[in-house]
């Protein structure tokens, strides 16, 4: 994890363009529309999660309040205020998720990493979190990591995925 | 087979793409509708159809349009709520996923209709991979002149973007939703004002489900007369249902409104049956807020008459022995299965999907969730039983939106179906370790899943 | 202009006004209690649920009755509207409800919260709240936080009415506090360490109806109904100067906006005349106030100390030798606190 290094919050150019793409899609005056866009690429841009400095960055972008973007990002679920680890593991636990076999699978997650549901590896790779409903009752059961869904999910398949993402280094990313 | 007006190309290889859209019919709804109609032409058809919201709630969507202010000088948006949360709705990503310019082809069209020149298509945070398909879409139309300024050389322009939420179900109604998009908290609206007046920035404002604005394409292609001819009764046209829990085949099916829910469970052109041939133990048949039945209740009426999948059949004998077709998410469960586990999930869902603005919503879902998780402890009693439902009749109807009714109501039709298996859980105590040791105390055998 | 029927009641009103504004201009029982709509407050209303109705007649034109109780304070009354507060059973059982739901995670430390007295929810549980609790949970708690060096923020006693966050967003620029979180965990908040430095912040403290938003400087200094409140002003450059102030003998121990029966303030005032003025000669004193409202503070110091004086000085007249009867334990029966309540 990156969280005690004090560093530069600042977009790149390249970032700056698209967010800059992104304010003109709303009439005039009604740019705070572009507020969870961007706070999502924030998010992806500054180790996935929103530090009170970063949230202060986005709202000297859209010259608004510091506490409206304090109170949007921790209203929506996705935004992740306090540091998590390189690869977010989001399992779903909802009815048709639970249903064929969620449990077991956080289970089988928590004592192979040896974490607790919303905790983080020591080695920062992975955090563990429970989410609500993924609309992909179909598949179930499942899990998000980043902008990925793995579905039909059974626990070889969920160990194969850990193994392969703890190799690789894998960062989840929403964007 | 059954007909398609939704899905009939979806497993044709690159129907992603706009040039194999376009091979196989697409955007021939968007020549017909700039080239052939007038707008008010197209609402017309769209009333004529019988069409009714997708999202859940089932509203005639040719009313809906027309309430639409049209004051001089303000704009109008068009917004498509892809904010698919239910549990057990999957079926608007799936058509997303696979045919994404179905939807982007509605877009222009119902805004064609309804006067917008910007359109918003608010997608659900969790489906980011989702909205980039979509986006890669909207780009292609835009190159190919249907998007963008004077399509089609019709003198139309319009400009359609993809909008992210952030994870948060309430999000899924209207005003909340365009709250959101306004870059605020999902909090719903006090309503009136409705959308149809004061919508996104203050301005009229149509809100449709994107099944709603996909069918939108072959009423205009074939007539809303066609589109009527399909289906039962006032439930016109096909629905896509998100089928999924202990069934053989789980899926998106596109179903002619009509057919009978037994057929829809157990025949190999839909769900395929119980998985393991286990029975049948309940049906939740819309979508988690809509009241749970029993077997024999969804396979047949209380009157005795078979069930069908279409707004009317469910919603038979009202609540006191129906449910509702709500979005459409059927969620199966075999004999195995815990209704009290499972009710446990749905109440520990509302409770976090809460926004917290009115009372009823905010204390009620967490009271419920912290008595039914005592009673899977085994530290229930049978007052406990009252207390859920006394609960539940307190949040109903008295919220700001309809959150509060979805988190009472699947409370309310498990205690009025299933009370038996909330008093054995109360009964047996702490002898229920967990959900697996349920079912062996049933003499029934240990399913697959827990 | 429309005419509307509120518990048997009609009356003739301006067009756009609400149902709890027209049960307002009825007054007496009809009024239903509101805790977070607040008429010198745009936007708000709406979400504690308490003042719902039941609206039996739509208006003359379409006489459908409304499906579910409407929150009155947000429904517009339409021409021929017939609606049922306090004479229908199923709106009183729907807000001994709404009542209990704003209990069960409240942490009843009345005894310790300066707002005791003349607090809403107070009120609100002794008219519709039943005796028992049926919440067998722990009650959710918030951390005490300073907002600046005036004011505290008791988080665990607040209901959520947003009145304090429309003060802010109405009254005064770049607001620093709101709502962050969700649901039952949502919380007012600056979420980050910061204090409310504008010179109108004081009124949040006026508009909250709990013992959420309190002023430091009159942190249990005193239980309100000991205190005796008097209508004063002054000249103001940043307000109107009018204002309460609350003494105990001789000292202010607390300076307030002067309030109408509904608990709403007259006019909102500066934090110089609610923090710093705290001497007799700072205001020219008009008198004493008149409490409208039906709470343990309007009970204390207009009837029933004139009684209980009139008893002490027959009591007196009936001692030898100028004995001095004081305050018995009868003086602080809830009882006669209570007075004709």
């Amino acid at each position: 994890m990156h969280t005690d290094q004090k560093r530069d919050i600042r977009f790149d150019e390249q970032t700056m363009e698209t967010v800059r793409k992104i304010i003109k899609r709303y009439p005039e005056g009604k740019h705070k529309s572009a507020l969870i866009p961007i706070l999502h690429i924030a998010q992806a841009e500054f180790d996935g999660w929103l530090s009170p400095e970063v949230m202060d960055y986005v709202a000297e972008i859209l010259n608004i309040q510091s506490i409206e973007v304090y109170e949007v990002a921790s209203f929506y679920s996705m935004f992740n205020l306090k540091p998590v680890g390189k690869c977010l593991i989001e399992v779903c636990r909802t009815s048709s998720c639970w249903l064929r076999g969620a449990e077991d699978v956080v289970r089988h997650i928590e004592k192979k990493l040896h974490i607790s549901v919303g905790e983080t590896t020591s080695d920062g790779m992975f955090t563990l979190k429970t989410v609500e409903c993924l609309g992909s009752c179909g598949t179930a059961p499942m899990m998000q990591v980043g902008a990925d869904y793995y579905e039909n999910l059974t626990l070889d398949k969920v160990d194969e995925l850990l193994d392969q993402w703890k190799s690789e280094g894998k960062r989840s990313r929403y964007c | 087979m059954g007909k398609k007006l939704l899905l009939e190309h979806v497993d044709v290889p690159g129907i992603n793409t706009l040039s194999v859209y376009r091979q196989k019919g697409g955007y021939r709804a968007l020549e017909k509708a700039l080239r052939t109609m007038t707008p008010e032409a197209i609402v017309e058809e769209v009333k004529v159809s019988g069409l009714r919201g997708r999202g859940g709630a089932g509203f005639p969507t040719g009313m809906k349009w027309s309430f639409l202010a049209k004051p001089e000088g303000v704009p109008r948006y068009v917004v498509c709520n892809a904010d698919e949360s239910e549990p057990g709705t999957f079926k608007d990503r799936y058509l997303m996923e696979k045919i994404p310019h179905l939807l982007i082809e509605g877009m222009i069209v119902s805004s064609f209709a309804l006067g917008a020149k910007t359109s918003f298509i608010y997608i659900r945070g969790e489906y980011f991979y989702v909205a980039r398909i979509l986006e890669a879409a909207i780009a292609e139309a835009y190159e190919a002149g249907l998007l963008g300024k004077n399509i089609l050389n019709s003198g139309f322009d319009h400009d359609c973007y993809v909008q992210i939420g952030a994870g948060a179900y309430i999000c899924g109604e209207e005003t909340a939703l365009l709250e959101s998009l306004e870059g605020k908290r999902g909090n719903p609206r006090i309503k009136p004002p409705f959308p149809a007046v004061a919508g996104l920035y203050s301005c009229p404002t149509v809100v449709n489900n994107v099944e709603t604005i996909a069918a939108v394409v072959p009423i205009v292609n074939d007539g809303g007369a066609a589109y009527a001819a399909v289906g039962i009764g006032k439930s016109t046209g096909t629905k896509l249902i998100s089928a999924s829990g202990h069934i053989k085949k789980p899926g998106v099916y596109e179903i002619e409104l009509g057919v009978p829910v037994e057929e829809f469970i157990y025949s190999d052109e839909y769900c395929g049956g119980i998985l393991g041939d286990r029975k049948l133990k309940a049906v939740v048949a819309g979508g988690s807020s809509v009241p749970i039945l029993p077997a024999d209740l969804i396979l047949k009426t209380a009157a005795g008459e078979p069930r069908l999948m279409s707004y009317e059949s469910l919603a038979d004998g009202g609540f006191a022995s129906g449910t509702m077709l709500g979005s459409g998410g059927f969620i199966v469960m075999d004999e195995t299965s815990s209704i009290v586990k499972n009710l446990y999930t749905f109440t520990r869902f509302y409770h976090h999907e809460s926004c917290g603005q009115c009372s009823p919503c905010r204390e009620g879902t967490g009271w419920m969730e912290k008595i039914l998780h005592r009673i899977l402890d085994g530290d229930g009693t049978m007052k406990d039983i009252d207390l859920l439902w006394d609960i539940q009749s307190k949040i109903e109807g008295k919220t700001i939106c309809p959150l509060g009714d979805a988190a009472a109501w699947p409370v309310a039709s498990a205690i009025r179906h299933f009370r038996a298996e909330f008093e054995e859980y109360v009964r047996k105590g702490h002898s229920i370790k967990d959900v697996k040791h349920y079912y062996t105390t049933q003499g029934l055998p240990e399913p697959a899943y827990s | 202009m429309p005419k509307v029927t509120i518990d048997d009641i009609t009356i003739e009103v301006p067009e756009g006004t609400t149902i709890l504004q027209a049960a307002r201009m009825i007054g007496g029982d009809v009024v239903p209690p509101a805790m977070c709509y607040y008429s010198k407050l745009k936007t708000s209303g709406g979400y504690c649920r308490t003042c719902i109705v039941k609206v039996e007649q739509g208006s003359a034109k379409d006489p459908r009755p409304m499906p579910k109780p409407v929150a009155s304070c947000r429904t517009t009354v339409m021409d021929g509207m017939v609606v049922r507060n306090k004479t229908s059973q199923e709106v009183l059982e729907a807000r001994a409800g709404v009542v209990e739901f704003l209990l069960i995670n409240h942490p009843l430390d009345c005894p310790i919260c300066d707002q005791a007295g003349e607090c809403h929810l107070q009120d609100l549980g002794y008219e519709h709240g039943k005796v028992e609790t049926r919440y067998e949970f722990d009650r959710r708690e918030f951390e005490k936080i300073d907002i600046g060096d005036k004011i505290q923020l008791h988080m665990t006693r607040c209901i959520l009415c947003y009145r304090c966050v429309k003060v802010a967003d109405q009254l005064t620029d770049g607001r620093v506090h709101g709502v962050i979180n969700r649901g039952d965990v949502a919380e007012i908040s600056t979420y980050i360490q910061n204090s409310i430095e504008n010179d109108f912040s004081g009124n949040v403290i006026d508009v909250c109806p709990v013992g959420a938003l309190t002023d430091k400087t009159f942190r249990f200094k005193s239980r309100v109904w000991y205190t005796k409140p008097v209508d004063a002003h002054c000249n103001c450059d940043k307000c109107s100067g009018k204002v309460r102030l609350w003494y105990k003998g001789e000292e202010v121990l607390r300076v307030t906006a002067r309030k109408d029966k509904y608990g709403e303030v007259e006019d909102w005032i500066c934090n110089d005349c609610r923090f710093n003025k705290k001497k007799t000669s700072d205001w020219v004193i008009e008198g004493p106030s008149k409490v409208d409202r039906h709470s343990v503070i309007s009970a204390n110091h207009y009837d029933n100390l004139k009684v209980l004086k009139a008893t002490v000085d027959r009591q007196q007249l009936a001692l030898p030798h100028g004995e001095k009867v004081g305050l018995g334990k009868g003086a602080l029966d809830p009882n006669n606190i209570h007075g004709k309540h």
